[in-house]
């Protein structure tokens, strides 16, 4: 392997363990959204009673399962077109050197 | 663009910036709801001449650059999967990387707030994440500030002499930073504490939004790095074309 590669490898597991640290070292959490939090800091600063959104959602997913199964798809998508690119970009070199 | 647009972006700029200042702007994404009205609009008007300029720079890139179209499909494909990545931060919550550094830095900032603004619907219409009311705010945020901090990040670090994948890597990672620390400040422009006003609320949504990022900045700079070494190998052509490849990347550094 060059040393290109080993590079990216090292990098992919420093992203890794920078994603991964956080689960072990904090034990109490759930690891929410930040946007939550920050709907509980508009309601400290609102004067401490909850704040009520004056517009809601026109569609909200009825419930995790569904919402995963969007962010999976939303994921997907773009993986597959980005891994579809670096395909034809990877095989279209490899035929245009020979 | 051509003379012509420009002239046309910069008016338009001149109009928006006029009308988003009179509703008072007394000054990640906003949830629906969260933004008075009048904040909704403002933020909405300031990201019209960001998409003319988008629009009029997307239109050359489709007609001048036909080959480098799958580098930009896949530009937009990379800010579509990083934002579906929540990623556990050291604060204890978890945010999601913004990946519009790539395409800001091949294809220039402007083009990202189109292709930004097309993840920021999906999320908002299918997953509740965002929203309508506050797509003008996130649009700024994420598809107009943060790609052209990162765009402006890239330049200076190459001024400086720094080598091009370090200059993506600070790129990316200052511009998904950025675009928290503009969330932050839209959000303590709409609720300033009582004591303090804006500065201490915006030093609390910080605390929320920026601290729990810094993690996830970096690696979305490692990430965008990685992604740009691989298509320095294999897109050459495409990137000298779009004139990402002066120079070429000295890979060995």
């Amino acid at each position: 392997m060059n040393s290109n590669g080993k590079k990216a490898i090292l990098l992919i597991l420093l992203c890794v363990v920078i994603a991964v640290v956080p689960l072990i070292v904090i034990k109490d959490s759930e690891f929410g959204g930040s946007d939550d939090a920050a709907s509980q800091a508009i309601s400290q600063l609102t004067g401490g009673e909850e704040y009520t959104p004056w517009f809601s959602p026109v569609y909200e997913p009825p419930g995790g399962e569904t919402e995963s199964l969007l962010f999976c798809l939303q994921a997907a998508l773009g993986a597959g077109i980005f891994g579809y690119g670096i395909g034809v970009l990877k095989e279209r070199r490899k035929y245009t050197k020979e | 663009m051509n003379k012509k647009q420009k002239k046309f972006v910069v008016a338009l700029a001149i109009i928006c910036l006029g009308a988003s200042i009179t509703p008072r702007v007394n000054a990640m994404h906003i949830m629906e709801g969260y933004l008075p009205l009048k904040f909704c609009i403002a933020w909405g008007i300031i990201c019209i001449p960001f998409f003319a300029a988008g629009y009029f720079n997307l239109k050359r890139i489709v007609t001048e650059h036909r080959k480098a179209l799958i580098v930009l499909a896949m530009c937009g494909a990379y800010a579509f999967v990083l934002s579906a990545l929540k990623i556990p931060s050291v604060t204890g919550s978890s945010s999601h990387p913004t990946g519009t550094g790539l395409g800001a830095i091949l294809f220039g900032p402007s083009v990202m707030s189109i292709l930004g603004v097309i993840v920021l619907l999906f999320q908002a219409l299918l997953l509740a994440h965002g929203g309508l009311t506050t797509l003008g705010a996130n649009t700024f945020s994420m598809a107009i500030a943060g790609p052209f901090v990162a765009y402006a990040v890239y330049k200076l670090s190459l001024k400086c002499k720094l080598p091009k994948l370090t200059a993506v890597f600070l790129a990316a990672a200052l511009g998904d930073l950025l675009t928290y620390c503009v969330t932050s400040l839209q959000l303590a422009l709409a609720y300033p504490a009582e004591v303090g006003g804006v500065g201490a609320s915006m030093v609390k949504f910080m605390g929320i939004f920026a601290v729990t990022q810094v993690p996830i900045a970096i690696i979305e700079g490692i990430v965008t790095a990685l992604v740009v070494m691989t298509l320095s190998s294999y897109a050459g052509n495409e990137l000298k074309e779009i004139g990402f490849m002066k120079g070429g990347i000295k890979n060995e550094q």
